[in-house]
This record gives structure tokens, sequence and C-alpha cells, in this order.
């Protein structure tokens, strides 16, 4: 039986965080495979790379694949993809994981379709019998959780919901069994020319809407997220949850409510029709935990919610629920935590 | 098919899903399609609405055009192509056939793929994602059956009189800029644009727009059922619901007090 095969993404020289929770995924289901299988290797993708090589190889897969050439330098999906195929075919992988990210949400497809293996988008949870995967997910509109089995045991893809995997350990030396991995560079040389889209330029973008060079930690990777709603009252009100979300290490969100009345861009709403996220923790504030809302938060860790009116239904998932005003709220939870910081 | 200096995208395909309401909750049934579907409000996937208005303003954009839009789906489904007649699409081709959670997103591109081949096409607009199944994987595999280029998730697109596309796709923590050649398949995403209503003239128009409808069985002789299937639902069940937690009414300090301990021993966050 063949390999597993984990995408391990990288940009601007970072490895994903979520990618070591596919490489924990990719671990185990390897382990149930067992030793009649080639076992679990990792792809890296990039250029100037090699050192992201040596990192990911403590981390128990048999064989990083590396393949490091400056036309891989921005992603591109044909280029990306193309690879993948190849090295999959060649080793009659049976499955190909991937964190649901922008990248992987965009190259799994692809992949599957390409090589007309199954596809389990945003799974929950990811097993493996007869070499056919099995994944939970949720559907209509994180409403019901859906157990999906693969029908074909070839090339199966998956997508994994990032901060619901536990993330892959590096493996101590002394372990015999996982010697750090072989890195075994790979061909670029017959990657096509033409790539079929042009990257022309990427903007990161802080919270408030400044450029930065480098990509600041996503709302849907955050481990705090702190987000408002209607119950903000404007754009200006917003301060005071980026002070706290500063506090506790995490970023702002917000209700598509904020969204669409303009105090918040597209890119930091949750929710159905903006993103779904599972942070450690998620604080709500202003926020009444419409059913579209709770799609996007149905998976995080600790929900906390702030709102003044008791039979708001975000209360109803919520850990802990105060009522009151917000405006009353968060000044003094700022203030608790700056005085608990300074006597650290 | 560049035409010069003048080049004008004139055909563009739409692709649409009729989805349960996110207002109304289906209830889970132990075998296929696996849920009630009785008492269900059925409204065109939210995501399908901005490619269809993106597919509106490209035409108005250029002064001329044709959309076309698809839809996979039972009889039911001629309810949201006609919505799509009636915002300003051309003409409608309604792949007839029951869909539901036991078809996996390859089939339904497989399906889609076959329909499109060998018709004209320049633009190809899906939504981002469908919110019944969830997978955000249809476009995308169909872009890959034909072949084109795709740019996913956008919210932003302008195309130029040489048929050059250029795209906004949301990542994580920022916006990539792509340019990509028709023709070539896009996946739209909230931000895009606003979807307009139709006008009560567009109501009337629609029915008598084209309609084409062709069977699935057709386009994928008894193969809809196996071979095309990679994916298959064994189960599907309410989400164990989370419990709600401790509510607190009391003084703002003594509910942070309370928030302060929880953070700490619960969270571990601070
Ligand atoms: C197809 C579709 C997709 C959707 N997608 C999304 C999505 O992705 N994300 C999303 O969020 N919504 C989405 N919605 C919209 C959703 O239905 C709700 O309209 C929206 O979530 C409401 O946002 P809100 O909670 O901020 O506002 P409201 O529902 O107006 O709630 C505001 C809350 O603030 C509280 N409040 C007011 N002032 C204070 C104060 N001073 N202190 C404390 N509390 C206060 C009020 O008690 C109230 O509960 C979608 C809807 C549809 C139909
Ligand atoms: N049955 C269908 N008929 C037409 N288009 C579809 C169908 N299913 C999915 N699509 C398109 O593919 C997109 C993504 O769907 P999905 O991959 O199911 O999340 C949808 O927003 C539609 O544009």
């Amino acid at each position: 039986m063949g390999e597993i095969l984990v995408f391990l993404e990288q940009r601007e020289g970072q490895l994903k965080q979520s990618s070591f929770e596919a490489m924990g995924a990719g671990r185990r289901l390897a382990e149930k495979v067992g030793s009649t299988s080639g076992g679990l290797n990792a792809i890296l993708i990039g250029n100037n790379i090699k050192n992201l090589a040596e990192t990911v190889s403590r981390y128990g897969a048999q064989k990083v694949l590396l393949a490091d050439h400056p036309s891989l330098q921005k992603y591109n999906n044909r280029l990306y993809t193309h690879i993948l195929a190849r090295e999959a075919q060649k080793r009659e992988t049976i499955a190909v994981l991937f964190s649901a990210t922008a990248m992987g949400r965009d190259m799994a497809p692809r992949l599957a379709a390409r090589l007309g293996g199954p596809l389990l988008t945003e799974c929950i949870s990811l097993n493996i019998a007869d070499g056919f995967l099995e994944a939970t997910r949720l559907v209509y509109a994180g409403r019901l959780v859906a157990t999906v089995k693969s029908t074909v045991s070839k090339f199966q893809v998956a997508t994994l919901r990032p901060n619901i995997f536990t993330p892959a350990q590096p493996v101590s030396r002394g372990v015999l069994q996982y010697a750090p991995a072989e890195v075994e560079i790979l061909d670029v040389s017959t990657v096509p020319t033409e790539p079929f889209t042009v990257l022309k330029d990427i903007i990161y973008t802080t919270g408030v809407g400044a450029r930065c060079n480098v990509p600041l930690p996503d709302i849907a990777e955050a481990r705090v997220v702190v987000a408002g709603g209607r119950g903000m009252g404007g754009a200006e009100y917003f301060k005071i949850l980026e002070e706290l979300a500063d506090l506790l290490g995490g970023v702002v969100g917000a209700s598509r409510a904020a969204v669409d009345a303009g105090w918040k861009p597209q890119d930091l709403q949750v929710g159905l029709t903006g993103k779904t996220i599972a942070p450690e923790l998620y604080i709500a504030c202003g926020i009444s935990g419409s059913a579209q809302h709770l799609a996007g938060i149905i998976t995080a860790r600790h929900i906390v919610a702030i709102n003044k009116d008791p039979e708001a239904p975000i209360f109803s998932v919520a850990d802990l629920g105060l009522v009151g005003d917000l405006f009353e709220i968060v000044p003094e939870l700022i203030k608790r935590l700056r005085t608990a910081g300074n006597r650290k | 098919m560049l035409l010069g200096h003048s080049y004008y995208p004139v055909n563009i395909i739409v692709c649409v899903k009729q989805v349960p309401s996110t207002e109304t909750t289906p209830r889970p049934r132990p075998e296929p399609p696996f849920i009630d579907t009785g008492g269900l409000t059925w409204v065109v996937n939210p995501f399908d609405e901005y490619a269809i208005e993106e597919a509106i303003r490209i035409k108005e954009r250029r002064g001329r055009g044709e959309i076309t839009v698809v839809s996979f789906g039972p009889t039911l489904a001629r309810e949201v192509l006609l919505g799509a007649l009636a915002m300003g699409a051309d003409k409608a081709l309604h792949i007839l056939g029951e869909t539901h959670l036991g078809i996996d997103s390859y089939a339904i591109a497989f399906l889609l793929a076959q329909a499109i081949k060998g018709r004209p096409f320049d633009i190809i607009l899906c939504g981002k994602e469908a919110v019944d199944d969830q997978n955000g994987a249809v476009g995308i595999e169909l872009a890959e059956l034909l072949n084109i280029p795709h740019v996913p998730v956008i919210t932003k697109l302008e195309i130029d009189a040489t048929g050059m596309a250029t795209a906004n796709r949301q990542i994580e923590g920022g916006t990539e800029i792509l340019e990509c050649p028709l023709p070539a398949l896009f996946t739209c995403q909230k931000g895009l644009n606003l979807p307009r209503y139709p006008s009560l003239p567009g109501i009337m128009r629609a029915k008598k727009k084209p309609y084409e409808i062709v069977s699935a069985t057709d386009l994928s002789p008894q193969k809809i059922s196996k071979s095309e299937v990679r994916v298959s639902v064994k189960d599907l069940s309410f989400l164990p619901s989370r419990k709600a937690g401790r509510k607190l009414q009391a003084s703002a300090a003594e509910m942070v007090e309370e928030l302060m301990k929880f953070l700490h021993e619960e969270t571990k966050i601070i």
C-alpha cells in the first residue's frame, strides 16, 4: 500500500502552524495503516527553504520532499499542483493531506480532480480503515455533522480545519524508529513554465487596514479572537476591542452587521459568509448570536459572550456569559488585565 | 478566442445551486437523502448570488454578452434558475437530477463539465461554497476538468479589453492580486458586490427566456450513482450542542472578577 503525503505550507519562508496539525493527523493515519505502507512523507514547496526542510525532518515523517526553486517563490496553483500530482502518482499515494487554509482549499480540489480521487474537505476528525478515509465535517451552515467516507482508496485528498487537530511534536533523537527524515530534493525541471495565473501583488494588511510586509495572524489562525457586533455602535468604538485583543495576544473580528455597516473590513467577518474559526478563546461583544454567526464559531474551544440582552441566543453557546453593557465590562477587563500584567 | 485588441468576453456561465435557507434547520434522517426535506425553505446559495450579480455587471460594463445560468438539481431547482433570469441572466440550463449530500463535489463538477463542454464560454462564475455541503470545491474541480485557470474566493474582478482578468483573492492576513487570461473560472465571495433584487418586469421577462433541460443520466449514463461518486455519506446528525455555561448578571467589577478567573483557570490564556 502507498504512502500518506502531507503538504506543508509556507509563505515568505514561514511555516504555517496548521501544517503541523496536518503532520500530526498524517502520523496517526500512517500508524493505523501500519508497517505495510510507504509510511508518512511530507512535501515542501518554495524557494530557499532548505532550512525549513531540516526543521520539519524531526516531526515524524520518513521523508521530506523538497521542491526548491526561484519559480516557486510565491504560491502558484498550477505549478504547485503539478508537483504534488506528479509526486502523488510516482509514489502511489493513498492520501494527500492539507490544512484547510486559503492555499490548501485552493489546491486540494484541483489535485483531487486531476488525479480523479475523492475529496474530503474541512474535516474535523479523520480516520482510515482498509485504506479508505473516513471523516467528520460540518454541513448545513455548521448545524449538522456528517460522517463521510471515501469510496476509492487511491489519491484521496483531505483538508483539515485549522486549530482542531493535535499538532505533531518533534521527535527526540533517542527514539530509534523516528530517525530524522531524509530530505529528498525533487527535480523541478519539468514544472510548467506557463503559470495559469500570475501573482501581481500580495497586500498584507493589519487589522486597521495599514499595509505591512508579512502576514499577521489571521482571525482563522489566532489563538484568541475578540469580536464586535452591531452593539459596538460605530467603527471608532472598536478601539477598546483592539486593546483587549492586544492584551490577550489575539486579534479582532466582527459580525456581519458590523462589517456591512462599514466598521470593519470583510476579511475580519466571522460566520457563514465570513470565516470559520476555531480559536482557543472567542469573546463576542455586542453580538446577538444568529445561526449564521454561530456557524463560524461553533468549533471554538471557549466562548465568552458580553451582551446586555439576557435573552440573546449567543448565551446558549457561551461557556461564560456576562449580561451587561460592554462599554462598562470591556474597559473594566482591560484595567484588570493591565494590573495583572504589571504585577508579573 | 482573442479578437485582436477589441476582445469582449461574450459568454458567461454562472453555476447556481439551490440550498435550504440558513434560517431553517434541516432535520437529519437515517437514510439518503439524509435530511427531512419537508418544511424547508429553498433559496439560491448565497454565494451564487454574488456570482450572478458579477456576471450581470460584467455584461453591463461591456455593453454586450450572454449569461447562461446552470444548475444541477431536481425540478424544484427551477426556482433558482428563474430567480437568476429575473435578475438579468439570459438563459438557463437545468441539469435535471436528484442532488443531495450523497453526491460529492467531484460528481457534481463532472456533470457540470459534461454540460458545459462544447458550449462557448469565456468566464465561469461559481460561489465560494455551497452552504449545504460546505465543500468549496465544485468550482475549482470544474476548472480542472475543463483545464482552465481559476481564482477562488474573489472580492474584486476586472476584465480588460484584451481578455486579461485581474482578481483579488482573500488569503490569511491579506489579499492576493492575480492576473490570468480568459477563459477562466472564478469563485465568488461576499464583498465582491451587492446583489440586486429582481425587478417586477425582470420577473415577468424571466418566464419567457430560453430554458433548456437536460437529464443528468444523459450526461453521465448510469454512472452518476456509481463510479463518479467518490465520497459517500455514512451518517448525518445534529451537532452535539454546546452546553450553555454560566450566565452572570452582576456589577461589571464582579463579573470581570469571574471572567479573570475563567481566563486563567479554564482557558489558560492568562
Ligand atoms: C445567508 C446569510 C449569511 C450570513 N452570514 C453571516 C456571517 O457570516 N456572520 C454574521 O455575523 N452574520 C451573518 N449573517 C447575518 C445574521 O443573520 C445576523 O443578522 C448578524 O449576525 C447580526 O449581527 P450582530 O449580532 O452584530 O447584530 P444584532 O443581531 O443586531 O445584535 C446586536 C447585539 O448587541 C447587543 N448590544 C447592543 N448594545 C450593547 C451594549 N452596549 N453592550 C452589550 N451588548 C449590546 C444587543 O443586545 C444585541 O444582542 C448572515 C445572514 C444570512 C441571511
Ligand atoms: N448542483 C449544482 N449545480 C450548479 N452549481 C453547483 C452545484 N453544486 C455546486 N455548484 C457550484 O459550486 C459552488 C461550490 O459548491 P460546493 O463545492 O458544493 O461548496 C457553488 O457555489 C455553485 O456555484
